[in-house]
């Protein structure tokens, strides 16, 4: 009976600032994606149009399968041999998943912002200019040039100006996300797929990454993979809920969180506020 | 803390400590027994000659040929062990990551390789040796040696790659990079300090095993000039002078096993020198 309310509500509902937001054209779109590994059922029929420059937030608890969808996007899923991945993704037109063609430049389209920043063995420059580089660019000028410009795109160019020649071991863990995002951006790419970018950080660095995120998207399709419901709804301009491998609620942010359908969205909304 | 907790604490350090410093004990034990018993034999003629006339009954000389002879052995073979060992050790981190089971098959071969008994590389060089139609030479003491030392080099090379963290593979697969460029400017690179120690252990063993040139590498009082001519080795130098009946060339042997320590020591100091100053913490 409840559930029939919230329905009829929806639809009087006052349209919030978000909402106002021009509907985007979906860029990226899934469908019928299975995973399995071994019997286990990760992902189960996923369905799922990513709208361009938004910011879509995969929420859902621990081990419901956020980041193996993630993984999915950008092909990561081939270094898990025992994981079998059927259905398409498609980019525009082309299938990403069922092709073995030039994967490293269908990568290149989906940086990746993983949990825990994995800054390269090398200084912080050299960190950028490895993305810039493999972008074929060799002009020692043009690499300077781009490396400050992609610091300066996430931030950190002032606080590291003086030490681009240290280790990237030299700075705080919340600048390893940023220098991490930077090197990611070097590579041009159309999506952001951020796997629990903040989950190793602190408040204030938190803070600072989603701030980012929102200037971000002007530019760049967001996939942002989190538990924390609070991060969700600062962020989402498209929600998708999962849990147990499924999607159970997706659409507009306004919507799913004030009026959610199911029980598991409703429990996870209490838990999580 | 009760009473009980604070035995158990104490007695607890008491073990782990008397095992770590009995050993550290025993090593400088066996040091100490080196120099002292070869002290009088060491000396700079020692070092810088070859063998001489009457030399192994007490005449003049010293083991420059076993000197040159281990060096040329043991560099040669740590060489082709790393030429060897570091593609197998990137290829079962780098494309057998996801097979895990022939991973597990290739790393358990070659820990039964490292577990041979070096004489039995030896054996096994000296028919290679026949096969091939060589004589005892350098060469062939490189050959069984490297043998000897590549599973080594594979395997700790292999424990080095596998520490580094799935999330900086993934990291750089996921910004377009391929295995190779992966495997050559991320991970070598973020090995590297593990890599010394890898190489150390493998030379060490290389310069002091002695059941493999036995057979392969000869002995000769001449320092070896060519590939194809026996060399001398330090470990055959103390195997020699030790079971001579003579005291002085007794002496000698203590020497002579007093400088192969030295070596190690030197190289090890060296490499560790050189692995810190291009390790990741120090970037340039």
């Amino acid at each position: 009976m409840n559930i029939k309310v919230s329905e009829t509500a929806t639809e009087q509902l006052v349209i919030a600032p978000e909402l106002k937001l021009k509907k985007q054209p979906s860029i990226l779109r899934i469908k019928n994606l299975n995973v399995f590994a071994g019997n286990h059922h990760i992902l189960k029929n996923i369905n799922l149009e990513i709208p361009k420059n938004r910011i879509t937030v995969l929420l859902g608890p621990s081990g419901c399968g956020k980041t193996t969808l993630l993984k999915s996007m950008n092909k990561l899923t081939d270094l898990y041999k025992e994981l079998k991945v059927s259905g398409q993704i498609y980019i525009e037109k082309d299938d990403i998943l069922n092709t073995n063609k030039n994967i490293p430049n269908i990568r290149q389209k989906m940086g990746l912002l993983s949990q825990k920043p994995y800054p390269l063995p090398v200084s912080i420059y050299k960190n950028v200019a490895y993305g810039i580089k493999l972008k074929g660019v060799r002009d020692k000028k043009l690499i300077d040039y781009n490396v400050e410009k992609k610091l300066k795109e996430v931030g950190l160019w002032d606080e590291v100006k003086d030490r681009l020649h240290l280790s990237p071991e030299s700075l705080s863990i919340g600048q390893q996300q940023r220098l991490c995002l930077a090197r990611g951006l070097a590579v041009k790419p159309h999506f952001i797929l951020a796997d629990e970018p903040t989950s190793a950080l602190d408040p204030v660095s938190s803070k600072i990454i989603e701030n980012l995120f929102r200037e971000l998207k002007k530019h760049y399709t967001i996939i942002l993979v989190t538990h924390v419901l609070r991060q969700a709804q600062r962020l989402a301009d498209n929600v998708v809920f999962m849990n147990y491998g499924e999607i159970i609620e997706q659409g507009n942010p306004e919507k799913v969180f004030k009026y959610p359908r199911s029980s598991q969205m409703k429990e996870y909304m209490v838990e999580g506020n | 803390m009760n009473r009980r907790k604070k035995i158990e604490e104490t007695i607890f350090r008491i073990i782990t400590g008397f095992a770590s410093y009995s050993l550290i004990a025993i090593l400088g034990f066996i040091i100490l027994i080196i120099f002292i018993k070869g002290f009088n034999a060491l000396s700079l003629e020692m070092v810088f000659t070859p063998p001489r006339g009457g030399f192994y009954y007490g005449g003049e000389g010293g083991v420059l040929n076993a000197i040159v002879g281990s060096l040329y052995i043991a560099f040669g073979a740590t060489l082709i062990a790393i030429l060897l060992g570091m593609p197998a050790a990137l290829y079962l981190n780098v494309h057998l990551v996801c097979y895990k089971r022939t991973q597990n098959m290739i790393r358990y071969l070659l820990d039964a390789l490292w577990g041979i008994p070096s004489i039995v590389y030896g054996a096994f060089g000296f028919t290679l040796m026949l096969f091939l139609g060589m004589t005892a030479s350098l060469l062939a003491g490189i050959i069984t040696v490297a043998l000897l030392i590549t599973p080594i080099v594979i395997r700790t090379f292999d424990d080095v790659l596998s520490t580094i963290p799935k999330g900086l593979h993934e990291a750089s697969l996921a910004l377009g990079s391929t295995r190779t460029e992966m495997a050559f400017k991320v991970m070598l690179k973020q090995g590297f300090p593990g890599f010394t120690t890898a190489v150390l252990l493998a030379f060490g063993r290389g310069i002091g095993d002695a059941a493999s040139v036995l057979f392969t590498a000869g002995y000769t009082d001449l320092i070896p000039t060519n590939l194809d001519e026996p060399a001398a080795t330090l470990p055959l130098a103390v195997f020699f002078q030790l079971g001579s009946p003579i005291p002085e060339v007794r002496e000698r042997a203590y020497a002579s096993a007093a400088i192969l320590t030295i070596i190690v020591l030197i190289v090890s100091l060296t490499a560790r020198y050189f692995s810190k100053k291009y390790s990741r913490s120090n970037l340039q």
